[in-house]
């Protein structure tokens, strides 16, 4: 395999610019990004460094002002809108902060849904929702609405519906962001699994929790790269050394 | 009173006991009395270069690590972003150890409760040190 071959996602000078002259707003500036097959990244940053709306441009939610984005070695900052949605549906999965869930539809027809949307048979995508529900420990809701289930529940079920179309890459924007200390360890373990599955996860968040079981960790500030920490751990103490009680 | 802090506050020149008690006065609030004149040793200087690269968790002293930013700035030893970005990469690699323990952990077990005690300060110190950051990044900018 060639090294090529191993960068999922890479961005070169990516900008993106708001308003124009004094009021020029640079919320994206110059970024240079590679993202390798199977790692889990996350960008760390305080409210308003920029972070979200790099993840809107590496999703093709929203348009760059500026530079390059390539994913799987085709170049998609120019696709047509068109073309940018139907990349969106196949080759990316988005987990967001507010869950963004259809209130009206069960867990299992959320995660149904961006199957059918991409034109799987109502057959293969109830299979496959049912799987990833399973997966998600949250078989046992599939037949509840969103307003049943806990925080930690429905961001599962969201986190399920990124899977429905198999991307390689799944997108998070704070995915902790609204949950308590119990549920964010439920993702965590989630991402965890994913991760194991060979799955690529770039996460944008500012909870120290996710920053730390990332593979790698860049510091975002005033829309660029400030430090990049990979963070191999596996050297776990016991619990008397983490908890100090040994020194 | 840490001796490193005062050793540290030595290495931008040599000082007179109130000089010295000014400095401190400023980072911390007042302090006692003291009237002599103080000059940095070699040794003193090699245990200074340490104590600033020390890391103290699970027993953080927040005080101390104020003072080290303050000392390091004051006489010019080092960058006190780099000492944050320093401490912050170990407090991020504990955090992941206790994180991975956590997850192995079955719901509701004794020590999964001490572990996330030890989440939660890791998080609170990981946060005071970003403010560190911002504060020591904003006066570089200013000058």
């Amino acid at each position: 395999m060639n090294e090529r071959e191993d960068v999922i996602l890479s961005a070169r000078g990516l900008r993106k610019e708001y308003g124009s002259g004094e009021s020029l707003v640079r919320a994206v500036d110059e970024v240079e990004l590679e993202v390798a097959r199977g790692e889990t990244l996350a960008v760390m940053g305080p409210s308003g460094c920029g972070k979200s709306t790099l993840l809107h441009l590496l999703g093709g939610l929203d348009r760059p002002t500026g530079g390059e984005l390539w994913l799987n070695g085709r170049r998609i900052d120019e696709l047509s809108e068109r073309a940018s949605a139907q990349l969106r549906r196949h080759e990316v999965g988005f987990v967001f902060q507010a869950y963004h869930l259809m209130d009206e539809l069960t867990a299992q027809e959320n995660v149904e849904l961006p199957a059918l949307l991409a034109g799987r048979t109502p057959r293969a995508s109830r299979r496959r929702a049912e799987e990833l529900l399973e997966q998600v420990g949250l078989a046992d809701r599939a037949q509840h609405l969103p307003s049943a289930l806990s925080g930690g529940q429905r961001q599962r079920v969201a986190i399920a519906r990124a899977l429905a179309n198999e991307p390689q890459l799944v997108l998070a924007d704070e995915p902790t962001g609204n949950l308590d200390s119990a549920a964010t360890l439920e993702v965590l373990r989630l991402f965890e699994t994913l991760h194991a599955t060979g799955l690529t996860l770039l996460v944008v968040t500012h909870d120290e929790r996710i920053a730390a079981t990332a593979n790698r960790l860049i510091s975002m500030r005033d829309g660029a790269f400030v430090d990049e920490t990979r963070l191999t751990g596996g050297t776990m103490g016991t619990l008397a050394d983490l908890a100090g009680l040994g020194s | 009173m840490q001796q490193e802090v005062v050793l540290a506050m030595l290495a931008k020149e040599p000082s007179q006991g109130f000089q010295l008690r000014a400095r401190l006065d400023r980072a911390l609030g007042p302090l006692g009395e003291a009237m002599n004149v103080y000059v940095l040793t070699p040794a003193g200087e090699e245990r200074i270069a340490e104590w600033l690269r020390e890391v103290s968790w699970p027993k953080p002293d927040l005080a101390e690590f104020h003072l080290k930013l303050i000392a390091a700035a004051a006489a010019g030893l080092a960058d006190p972003i780099g000492i944050v970005d320093m401490q912050r990469r170990e407090l991020l690699r504990r955090l992941r150890d206790v994180q991975r323990a956590q997850m192995a952990e079955p719901d509701h077990s004794d020590a999964g409760l001490l572990l996330e005690g030890i989440v939660l300060r890791l998080q609170a110190d990981l946060r005071w040190l970003e403010a560190c950051e911002r504060n020591w990044s904003d006066r570089r900018k200013r000058g």
